[in-house]
């Protein structure tokens, strides 16, 4: 592998939010294709730290500052990647649903989501149902993934999903659950195609539901 | 040893009893899992005061408020921000109720906020310090006998909460982490660092609280004693929660498993023992039976 893969890698491991961007615009000087800079140097470090995350070596910060890092390098690569015409692996429409304020959980899946090529339309928390289905509509999602954590405000997923049938569009877009109340049994009752209890391995479920 | 503050109860060598858990109590007595414990403190203050009296009997020396999530902006995310001082009032005069005459501590409950602060999330430190402040000049003021900065993770937040308080009041003040990654919190904080930093301020005592397994915190409790040179607080979970078919916890530790762990803790250091999630007042008559026939 090019040496400046190798940096970049190892730059978003350390959370080096000025090496990153720096490093991707000389891997694009020489000539790398924007997509083998966003795979093989930036989904591959992403996927690291959610390994050292899982294991316990890595916790909250070093987490935040990885994906700090790996989007100031994603600024950089971004408008290539445009012209270059190379798609997302999937669209993901995210947020904390109604009545839940909640964001710290559903930052670190988005940010973490965002490290492994998935285009994230984040909106916020206290989501109503119809904004789900707004932004699903208007972005051609191909994942809704919602977060809550209140027993009281986990209803409102179940909601959201019925208001994504009504409009016709459970067909097209898969649902993804996750926050501390929740279980895997909970996610099937209420009809979500799958569960993840932490970040890591949200990005681990949402590439099987695109796949 | 009546009439002694609580200061004094520790330097003359006593291990004291603090209570059991509020939340997951009032919880398995009709509290809506998500409804913040603070809303009981109007809706069913009989059970709050029922709750803290029963730790009470058990033999509980130290009853903690029921204002855990009581800074107002932790509040206002159940739209109860103004209310900040109403709650906290509140509180501190049940628990008064519940405890009576018996010789027994009040101590005024702070919790996290809820936000992380800057770099990792958006709050600013002065932020949270004055957030702390206005809960800590509430409790201070209805008559607490200290303050417990419970359930920390941060080093950052856990240092606006202590200059928090010590712009208000001079109470005996504990800090308490919660260490739910074992023998680290979630932001990666270990008991020596921990120790380290809060022992730098203005702080009578150190403690774990709520964290994972009894044994992940008995492992933190000894890292903790190896570098506290302050008293210990240790207010463990009775074990992890398991979800039942409705989604309620269930702590699969008994009262006799806190019993029978009570002496190793005093053992490793721990000056003031009870319990967190999970530990009803069966739980915590099993570990101040253990503490008072020492």
């Amino acid at each position: 592998m090019e040496e400046v893969l190798k940096e970049i890698f190892q730059s978003i491991i350390d959370g080096d939010q000025k090496l990153t961007p720096q490093k991707v615009q000389e891997a694009l000087d020489a000539g790398l294709e924007p997509g083998y800079i966003l795979n093989e140097g930036m989904v591959a470090a992403m996927s690291e730290v959610g390994r050292l995350f899982e294991e316990g070596e890595y916790f909250v910060p070093e987490m935040l500052i990885a994906a700090r890092a790996m989007q100031a390098g994603l600024a950089v690569l971004k408008p290539k990647m445009v012209e270059a015409n190379i798609q997302s692996i999937g669209k993901v429409v995210a947020g904390t649903v109604k009545g839940d304020l909640h964001d710290i959980g559903k930052n670190l899946v988005c940010m973490m989501l965002e490290g492994a090529a998935f285009e994230i339309i984040d909106l916020g928390s206290d989501v109503p149902p119809e904004k789900f289905v707004e932004a699903v509509e208007k972005n051609g999602a191909n994942i809704v993934a919602m977060s809550a954590l209140l027993t009281t405000t986990m209803p409102n997923m179940k909601t959201t999903i019925e208001a994504l049938k009504a409009a016709g569009l459970r067909g097209k877009v898969k649902v993804m659950v996750g926050g501390a109340p929740l279980t895997a049994k909970y996610a099937e009752e209420i009809g979500a195609d799958g569960y993840a209890p932490d970040a890591s391995r949200a990005v681990a479920l949402a590439k099987d539901l695109v796949s | 040893m009546a009439g002694l503050s609580f200061l004094e109860r520790l330097k003359a060598g006593e291990i004291l009893v603090a209570d059991g858990a509020t939340g997951t109590n009032l919880q398995a007595r009709g509290l809506p899992t998500g409804t913040p414990t603070e809303a009981w403190l109007f809706d069913r203050p009989d059970e709050v005061v029922r709750l803290e009296r029963e730790f009470v009997q058990a033999g509980a020396d130290i009853i903690l408020t029921n204002t855990f999530g009581g800074t107002a902006v932790k509040l206002q995310g159940h739209g109860w921000g103004e209310r900040m001082a109403e709650v906290n009032r509140r509180a501190v005069e049940l628990a008064r109720q519940a405890v009576g005459d018996a010789d027994v501590f009040v101590a005024g409950s702070i919790g996290p906020t809820g936000q992380l602060l800057k770099p990792m999330g958006s709050m600013e430190p002065e932020e949270a310090e004055a957030q702390f402040a206005a809960q800590a000049r509430v409790l201070a003021e209805a008559g607490v006998d200290f303050l417990v900065i419970e359930t920390q993770f941060d080093l950052g937040e856990a240092t606006a909460a202590v200059k928090g308080v010590r712009s208000v009041c001079s109470l005996p003040l504990v800090v308490s982490f919660s260490y739910d990654r074992g023998t680290r919190t979630m932001m990666g904080v270990r008991p020596q660092k921990m120790a380290q930093e809060m022992s730098a301020l203005d702080v009578d005592v150190l403690g774990i609280n709520c964290g994972r397994s009894l044994d992940d915190n008995l492992s933190a409790l000894q890292e903790l004693a190896a570098s506290a040179r302050l008293p210990i607080w240790f207010k463990p979970n009775a074990g992890l929660p398991k979800l039942d078919e409705e989604n309620r916890p269930i702590y699969d530790v008994t009262p006799e498993m806190m019993g029978a762990y009570t002496n190793t803790w005093i053992a490793e250091g721990a000056r003031i023992v009870g319990g967190c999630c999970g530990t009803t007042p069966q739980h915590l008559q099993a570990i101040a039976t253990v503490v008072k026939n020492r």
